[in-house]
């Protein structure tokens, strides 16, 4: 076959992440296609944030790759909307509500200039599409949880990617704004755009996504929520079977040193 | 506001110092003389030492200033004082080195200690579980011990008797040459440059570190710089006010500015001002001949600017606050005296205007004189007034009355309250025995489009859920003239 092979949004393969000398993913393979909306469940602990961050470049991968619509490193980072948790930032510091959403646009203006009044009234655009603009003077801090939530997406619609990753956009936010939050995602996804989404409620993630990757520390599984939302693979996920596997992982990693620990197969 | 202990404890050293080292080692830049010609001297910057002083703190003051700003915004006040503390070594071993105070091999000996410090921080946080503010502890009070430990070798060597090596410990701003006013120049300039060229790029890397690597912006070397020019304006201003104090020219004016303000580009500009203004406040006031140190004096300045926007600013100031709940205190206190005066004239039967002042305080739980001056404050709010009575003895038998505003509020404040009981009762299902506390404070605070929802959803009432009447909009407006009119209801 001669025809290039098709264009994935997000390709991983092999990726292997450890903290200090502790493994927190082995050997992940996935392929997201263009257009859908993914939900990656699974455990505390089990790597769920952690696989997010190491797509994002914030956390250094001790093997594998990442591609992000065919292209690797920094580069591919314009095309990519990112919401982190709520709790990784300081929620203290001196900035407006505006001030933060004007960030997802820092990455299109480039480095030395200032942001336009253009970059100025798509921000505002995004904040009236999460229903915030009335707040867009406010100090970031002076927010409710779901407010602050609303912002952080805010300033990813306004990043305008193609593909977005959402670490647990629903935490500590309330039901109404939960509603807003999934109509939203669900806009994008109908415009095109692509969406992984982490997510620790069981009980509505069949509702809420298309598809689902179910993770703890590897792949479980992966694929359209018909096939994955199983009794059988939930228990794999959630389940204590992977104790002697984490166990044994945990030894050969502290006997080597931490980077060079992508021995998955073990 | 941000505010941790550490932002004080510049402040705590400053009152030390002001005790210890005026004898000691700092000095003032001037002799007595008399104040008129001494602000005369400074005003008309005749004296060439004057000039260069006080370009010297203008630089400083900016300088720290702005970094101060990103420094205390990031949490990292500690930062410039363990800085400073780790340099005193590279100070000490550049003077070995050259033999003279004023020289590169100083300024090179300083920053390559410096680095080392930050370096041993960061591959402490790194490889150990040790947290940060002990890292910083750490480094901090080991670099300083060492550095103690050569200077006072050095003082003990032949050069080091007129050395003046020790104006890097307590700071000495008499011998401020031009070559160091030149490197608080570049320092400063360098500051500047960042704030004005990558004012976006610190902003999101000081606010979310992780979402400013997700869009590509290097956060490591942007730390790595804000460290170094930390380092530079640390170094630099070492000899103003020496190592102790420099901190204090960080944090203070950002943790002032804090307080002022919330958006991060009005916290540098005040930050910025507030270290000039200090500078060549505290410049003068040590020039006036007090025989008081610069350094100390400089960051005295600045603490109290920042006790000053602690008591006045508007939002967050100590005086305001207190000046809006007085207030407010005064404000119920007036509207439960009328409230107590309606409820007594209600158990007449409203067939009296009047009530004796012990009848009140005894209503209000109250001695005389406090019902004295409750009455008081009503009469001079025009609300009641006071009738003579002939053949009066006792005090507490003087004679009040409403005027018919007082009237008027005394019902809109009973309305209030016994709507809300209502409300809570028939609406939000309290048990009647359960409303009487809350609506004692939301009658103080319902405003009149909430009693108009109000009156709409119960469908205008007349009784509350003791019984009551609830005087209605009518009887306000007609005054306590008719008050015939609601006895009859």
């Amino acid at each position: 076959m001669s025809a290039s092979p098709p264009l994935f949004p997000l390709e991983v393969h092999d990726l292997t992440v450890s903290y200090h000398t502790k493994p927190v993913l082995y050997g992940v393979d996935l392929q997201i296609e263009e257009g859908s909306l993914v939900g990656v469940i699974g455990p505390n602990g089990a790597g769920k944030s952690t696989l997010i961050k190491t797509i994002m470049g914030i956390v250094p991968p001790s093997g594998g790759w990442v591609k992000i619509f065919g292209q690797k490193g920094k580069k591919a980072y314009t095309r990519v909307g990112y919401v982190p948790q709520r709790e990784s930032v300081d929620w203290d510091f001196p900035v407006s509500v505006l001030d933060v959403v004007l960030m997802g646009r820092f990455a299109h203006v480039g480095w030395l200039k200032r942001v336009s009044k253009k970059d100025r009234s798509i921000a505002c655009e995004c904040l009236e599409k999460v229903n915030m603009l009335s707040f867009a003077d406010r100090q970031i801090g002076k927010l409710s949880g779901g407010q602050q939530q609303r912002v952080f997406l805010a300033r990813a619609l306004a990043q305008e990617s193609d593909l977005y990753l959402m670490d647990e956009p629903f935490s500590g936010v309330d039901a109404v704004t939960e509603n807003a939050i999934i109509e939203l995602l669900r806009e994008l996804k109908n415009n095109g755009k692509t969406l992984l989404v982490v997510h620790h409620d069981l009980s509505n993630a069949k509702d809420y996504f298309d598809q689902l990757i179910l993770l703890n520390m590897r792949l479980i599984a992966h694929g359209k929520r018909e096939d994955t939302f199983t009794k059988e693979l939930l228990q794999k996920t959630y389940g204590g079977r992977l104790t002697v596997f984490t166990e044994i992982a945990g030894q050969a990693a502290s006997s080597q040193t931490s980077n060079q620990f992508p021995q998955k197969h073990l | 506001m941000n505010l941790n202990f550490f932002q004080f404890v510049p402040f705590f050293r400053t009152i030390l110092f002001l005790f210890t080292a005026g004898s000691l080692h700092a000095e003032q830049i001037a002799e007595d003389s008399s104040l008129s010609i001494q602000t005369v001297r400074f005003l008309s910057l005749t004296d060439y030492s004057v000039q260069i002083v006080l370009l010297g703190v203008i630089l400083m003051g900016m300088g720290c200033g702005l970094m101060g700003g990103f420094v205390v915004t990031r949490k990292l006040s500690l930062f410039g004082d363990t800085l400073s503390h780790a340099v005193l070594p590279g100070v000490a071993v550049g003077f070995i080195f050259s033999q003279s105070k004023n020289s590169f091999s100083i300024l090179m000996g300083a920053m390559i200690a410096g680095f080392l410090g930050v370096f041993l921080i960061s591959l402490i946080k790194k490889t150990t579980k040790v947290r940060l503010d002990s890292a910083l502890g750490l480094v901090l009070s080991g670099f300083y011990a060492v550095g103690i430990c050569l200077l006072t070798r050095i003082q003990k060597m032949e050069f080091g008797n007129q050395s003046g090596i020790d104006r890097y410990l307590f700071g000495q701003i008499t011998g401020l040459s031009t070559a160091d006013v030149l490197g608080m120049g570049i320092s400063c300039i360098l500051i500047l440059l960042l704030t004005f060229l990558l004012y976006k790029e610190m902003l999101v890397t000081g606010f979310d570190p992780g979402f400013a690597r997700s869009v590509g912006i290097p956060v490591d070397l942007l730390q790595y710089i804000l460290w170094m020019l930390l380092a530079f304006s640390v170094i630099t201003s070492l000899q103003v006010v020496g190592v102790i104090l420099v901190s204090a020219l960080l944090i203070i004016p950002a943790a002032t500015a804090s307080i002022i303000t919330q958006r991060m580009k009005s916290l540098l500009f005040w930050s910025a001002g507030l270290g000039i203004l200090a500078g060549i406040v505290g410049t003068y006031l040590s020039f006036l001949g007090n025989r008081l140190p610069t350094g100390p004096l400089i960051i005295l300045t600045s603490t109290s600017f920042f006790i000053i926007t602690l008591f006045l600013h508007f939002r967050n100031g100590l005086l305001f606050k207190w000046i809006r709940s007085r207030g407010k205190e005064q404000k119920i206190a007036i509207e439960n005296t009328l409230k107590a005066i309606y409820q007594e004239l209600e158990n007449h039967n409203f067939s009296e205007d009047t009530i004796t002042l012990g009848n009140l305080a005894k209503r209000r739980r109250i001695n005389m004189p406090e019902a004295h001056k409750e009455v008081k404050n009503l009469v001079k709010k025009n609300l009641a007034f006071l009738l003579l009575k002939k053949n009066q003895t006792l005090p507490n038998e003087d004679i009040l009355s409403l005027t018919p505003e007082g009237w008027s509020e005394a019902c809109r404040i009973v309305r209030n309250h016994r709507l809300w009981e209502l409300y809570l009762t028939n609406e939000v299902h309290y048990a009647p025995d359960h409303v009487h506390e809350d609506a004692e404070k939301i009658e103080h605070i319902l405003g009149d489009t909430t009693v108009r929802k109000i009156e709409r959803i119960l469908s205008n009432p007349r009784r509350d859920p003791h019984g009551k009447l609830i005087p209605s909009q009518q009887d306000i407006e007609q005054g306590f003239i008719e008050k015939k009119v609601i006895r009859t209801v």
